[in-house]
């Protein structure tokens, strides 16, 4: 334990710094996960998918969040039923656990309100597509600027 | 050692399961996908000692979440039409966002530092007064009730107003509106 808290802030010495390298790699493949999401979101036109993508970038932001909590060699911080706590036992950093607790459940009342809006504009376009919607869209405004461009002055 | 190996293990599936729902078109396909999805998070959250974390993301994400939009692709449509655009111009933005993030993490301490700042700052008071002052044994449930109360409470809030929006969207409004028209 105190081998690791003594290198653990020192300045990497050379690109291939292996205690550097395996200290940062979970953030690192988390990232992966994120712009896997973030893929998914801006290359993907269905609206279904693209809530799927959000959903994956929000879970890698809470794995973030919750690797920066974990301390090595601790446990839950839960303590035992008798609450005799030994003073030896390690606990991880129990706050970001409320905080993802709480940002789950935020998250999936947004996901709920996405999915309605997406429900709504199948109702109304027909389409749940992100190209076809444009199309709808473009074709709307092209009919508000012949009725109503002359009265506001030739754009609308 | 072994919890590294089962985290890699753990990983690799995460982003095979990602990489799926990127190919596939069919969206029940999708939607699977996204709860097993979450299923592996929760696994990985009990690895990294979240096990509060882990129940509530294998409930909700893993379940309603799944049930919603199940639901959704109910009312919608079932496949994904085949995408018009070639994704590498979204590959190169989310490449050079990706290495933007990369770099932010370069100042942070190493995974499971014990003398990171995050570590040194109000967590070891809450581990060691939590149980005198609220005599929980579960220190999440200790800060989640009672010192961060009020962000529970604004939760509480976040989640009643996304349900008077859903309520609103997709209840009998629509139909209002097309009476409306009819008029």
């Amino acid at each position: 334990m105190a081998a690791t808290s003594e290198t653990a802030h020192a300045v990497p010495s050379s690109i291939f710094d292996w205690d550097f390298i395996f200290g940062h790699a979970n953030y690192w493949l988390f990232i992966v996960l994120m712009m896997t999401g973030l893929y998914i979101v801006v290359a993907r036109g269905n609206l279904v998918k693209k809530i799927v993508g959000l959903n994956i970038f929000q879970v890698a932001v809470f794995m973030l969040y919750i690797s920066i909590g974990k301390v090595t060699g601790g446990t839950a911080p839960i303590f035992p039923l008798d609450m005799q706590v030994d003073p030896d036992v390690a606990y991880s950093n129990p706050l970001p656990h409320v905080l993802i607790l709480t940002a789950i459940v935020v998250g999936v009342a947004t996901t709920s309100l996405g999915l309605a809006l997406i429900v709504r504009i199948r109702e109304e376009f027909d389409t749940i597509e992100e190209d076809e919607l444009l199309v709808i869209e473009r074709k709307m405004t092209a009919a508000d600027n012949r009725e109503h461009g002359p009265a506001m002055g030739g754009r609308a | 050692m072994i919890v590294t190996i089962i985290d890699l293990v753990l990983f690799c599936m995460l982003v095979m399961t990602a990489l799926v729902i990127v190919q596939t078109r069919h969206l029940f396909a999708v939607v699977m996908l996204s709860g097993v999805f979450s299923l592996l998070t929760a696994l990985l959250f009990v690895t990294l000692d979240a096990v509060d974390v882990a129940f509530t993301e294998a409930a909700v994400g893993a379940g309603i979440s799944t049930v919603l939009m199940l639901g959704t692709i109910a009312l919608t449509a079932r496949r994904e039409n085949k995408p018009t655009r070639s994704g590498i111009l979204p590959f190169f933005v989310v490449l050079v966002t990706g290495a933007a993030l990369i770099y932010g993490t370069l100042d942070m301490p190493n995974f499971g530092d014990p003398n990171a700042p995050a570590q040194v700052h109000v967590a070891p008071e809450y581990l060691t007064n939590s149980i005198h002052e609220i005599d929980i044994p579960n220190v999440v449930t200790a800060i989640l009730a009672s010192y961060r109360g009020y962000d529970t409470l604004g939760e509480v809030a976040v989640v009643f107003t996304a349900g008077i929006g859903v309520l609103l969207l997709i209840s009998g409004l629509g139909k209002g509106r097309e009476d409306m028209k009819d008029d």
